[in-house]
């Protein structure tokens, strides 16, 4: 599909997704070698935007897997619809339908009843792309589901048989680091560190993403931004924040930031309060250009 | 490169793998088929060879000493030698004196013994007494109360749970059956241990390094370790090893800041930003191992200690100082946590460590 991680990189562009060349490589290898790729990195420096890209540029589904603390088979893999099983056995009784147990058995466990949920559903809609948005939230059993699918693209459920995919999906996996997941997922992953982007791949993001914008905007948005990263804030600001910020200023009909603006529209960068008084005095200097 | 290309990529992760990098055989397979699709080495080397983000480093150290390899004259490809490094912690003034002591078939000297032993400071011992608290301290159990989780399982009482009553209504041919219920199940509460590892607590360290090991060899997965001194060190993976000596090498070689100077609210700040407040620390009990002694500034350790306390579930100051007869809370550091603790116990002896078991066990 695509020749070089060079040819990936510049689809993702096309869908408004600049991709340095790690992320690239990784997205390339994980469509040649149908290896899941894994995300690290702090939240807000596009880990989820990544997936949602590539499903665009290659033209697929995405397939989210939100994790969570609780999660299991039940509510990732699939599930039988117990309810709509029960309706159709009275149906059959009132129809007097139920004379053979066997097929009144089988017909029971029909295809028509099982819920798919994400992993499933990715299963079977391949090619697809699957994200498993911060396994990290998820309980470290919910990591052994994934190994078994992740290594043969297929789950077995008892009562229909195994499901295989026909063109295994690409996976992407995300992960904030609140714990530390399991090498024996890892291994079987391309592991990628998603670092904050430089200044100027900062301005090329918001030009992208923010067509409108004027370029000095979005040009002291990200020079702002970087000096935030440096302050040693509580939660430094990402690329989502950055975008939205530029977003909150162009809404505002700001064509430049100035230190009042910056301040009325500083929530939309800085969500913890002990940055924000830190910020607030420091405004003049970080804008400085 | 010349030779044998498959020679020169062996050396390559023989490298990679002597500067720390995990690179096992099935991320060395992935690698060989990666680098056939993508020519890059660096790129496919560090996405399939690396494991977490410490391994970054060290396999860009390893590829930096590859190139240099390649473009210089050298035939082989040598990475920086990591030699592992021997755990020396000093355990205070040797005694020594007590030294043949246990030839003594006494039972109740030895019961004795062993009794002194448990309020002896950790920091006085002799070699044979330091021995004996080493085995004492690897059977304590520390572990925190379990807390309410998300997932239900099934219970003889609770709430009803409508999937497994329909199930059981289903298997009776759709008569209605007993009714089938749920509660939530407990979870264990993780426990964060913060151990200061600077030059006033050197001579705590090793104990209080086997009471870390002691907590994530009881519970591996809700444990996690780090050491505070002038900078902050993550020891969880090398203490999950479960020879006591082997898992205290490998912190030993991983913490890099032995007995230096403290600066603790930097190390406080730095542990907050970068794992409490994404959320390693959210409803954990957290205990920091300190005398609370700071060289820097007092205010940001009091503004990291309070950011902590926000997130966590159960704050826990251990001082070694805590337990001496006419202690008063006067280290700078300590005065200024004070406020945010929800407990400050002593963790000066072994009775000291196994009360603050029991302290961790109160909800």
């Amino acid at each position: 599909m695509f020749s070089s991680p060079e040819a990936l990189g510049q689809a993702l562009t096309e869908v408004g997704y600049l991709a340095d060349d790690g992320l690239a490589t990784a997205g390339f290898l994980a469509l040649r070698l149908h290896r899941p790729v894994f995300l690290e990195g702090e939240a807000g420096v596009g880990k989820t935007a990544f997936a949602q890209a590539i499903a665009t540029a290659t033209g697929t589904p995405l397939i989210r897997l939100q994790c969570y603390e609780g999660l299991d088979a039940a509510q990732a893999l699939y599930d039988w619809d117990f309810a709509r099983q029960i309706l159709h056995l009275r149906a059959m009784e009132a129809s007097g339908g139920a004379s053979d147990p066997k097929s009144l058995e089988a017909g029971l466990y029909d295809r028509r009843f099982l819920v798919a949920r994400p992993l499933l559903q990715a299963l079977e809609s391949a090619p697809c792309v699957l994200l498993i948005d911060e396994v990290d939230r998820a309980d470290d059993e919910f990591e052994a589901y994934l190994l078994e699918l992740l290594a043969d693209w297929a789950v077995t459920i008892p009562e229909v048989g195994r499901v295989v995919a026909t063109t295994p999906p690409i996976v992407v996996v995300t992960s904030n680091r609140t714990r530390e997941v399991h090498d024996a997922l890892k291994r079987r992953c391309l592991y990628h560190w998603v670092d904050h982007p430089d200044q100027a791949r900062e301005v090329a993001i918001l030009r992208l993403r923010l067509p409108s914008v004027a370029e000095g905007l979005a040009n002291q948005v990200a020079a702002a931004t970087a000096r935030l990263r440096e302050l040693d804030l509580v939660k430094p600001p990402g690329v989502a924040e950055a975008i939205d910020w530029a977003q909150a200023l162009h809404a505002l009909g700001a064509t430049a930031v100035n230190p009042a603006l910056a301040a009325s529209t500083l929530g939309a960068v800085l969500k913890v309060r002990e940055d924000l008084d830190r910020v607030r005095p420091k405004l003049p200097v970080l804008l400085e250009s | 490169m010349s030779g044998d290309p498959l020679d020169a990529l062996l050396g390559f992760v023989a490298g990679a793998r002597r500067a720390g990098v995990p690179a096992s055989p099935d991320r060395v397979q992935a690698f060989a088929r990666a680098l056939c699709e993508v020519g890059d080495v660096y790129w496919t080397g560090r996405l399939t060879l690396c494991g977490s983000h410490e391994d970054i480093a060290h396999f860009d150290a390893a590829y930096r000493a590859w190139r240099q390899g390649v473009d210089g004259e050298r035939p082989s490809v040598t990475g920086p030698p990591s030699t592992p490094r021997k755990l020396v912690v000093p355990f205070g003034v040797d005694g020594g004196a007590e030294g043949d002591g246990r030839g003594s078939d006494d039972v109740a000297a030895y019961a004795s013994r062993h009794e002194l032993l448990r309020t002896r400071d950790l920091a006085e011992m002799s070699t044979v007494e330091r021995d004996e608290v080493r085995r004492l301290l690897a059977l304590l159990r520390p572990v925190t109360p379990s807390r309410p989780g998300r997932r239900r399982t099934a219970y003889p009482r609770g709430e009803v749970d409508p999937k497994r009553t329909l199930r059981s209504t289903l298997r009776a041919l759709g008569e209605p059956a007993r009714l089938a219920r749920r509660h939530r199940r407990d979870r264990p509460r993780r426990l964060v241990l913060l151990i200061d590892v600077s030059g006033s607590m050197a001579p705590y360290a090793d104990a209080l390094l086997r009471f870390a090991h002691a907590a994530v060899r009881h519970r591996p997965q809700s444990t996690e370790v780090f050491t505070l001194g002038t900078r902050l060190t993550r020891v969880t993976r090398a203490l999950r090893t479960s020879d006591p000596e082997a898992a205290l090498t490998a912190a030993g070689s991983a913490i890099l800041d032995w007995s230096g100077g403290t600066r603790l609210g930097d190390g406080l700040a730095a542990f907050v930003t970068r794992y409490a407040h994404p959320g390693l620390a959210r409803r954990a009990t957290v205990v920091v191992f300190s005398d609370g002694w700071e060289r820097g500034d007092t205010a940001l350790l009091a503004q990291a200690a309070a950011r902590l306390r926000r997130l966590v579930h159960k704050l826990v100051w251990v001082s070694p100082h805590r337990g001496k007869p006419g202690f008063a809370p006067t280290a700078g550091g300590l005065v200024a946590v004070l406020p945010h603790l929800d407990a400050l116990v002593a963790g000066h002896s072994l009775e000291a460590l196994a009360e603050l078991v029991d302290t961790l066990q109160e909800r």
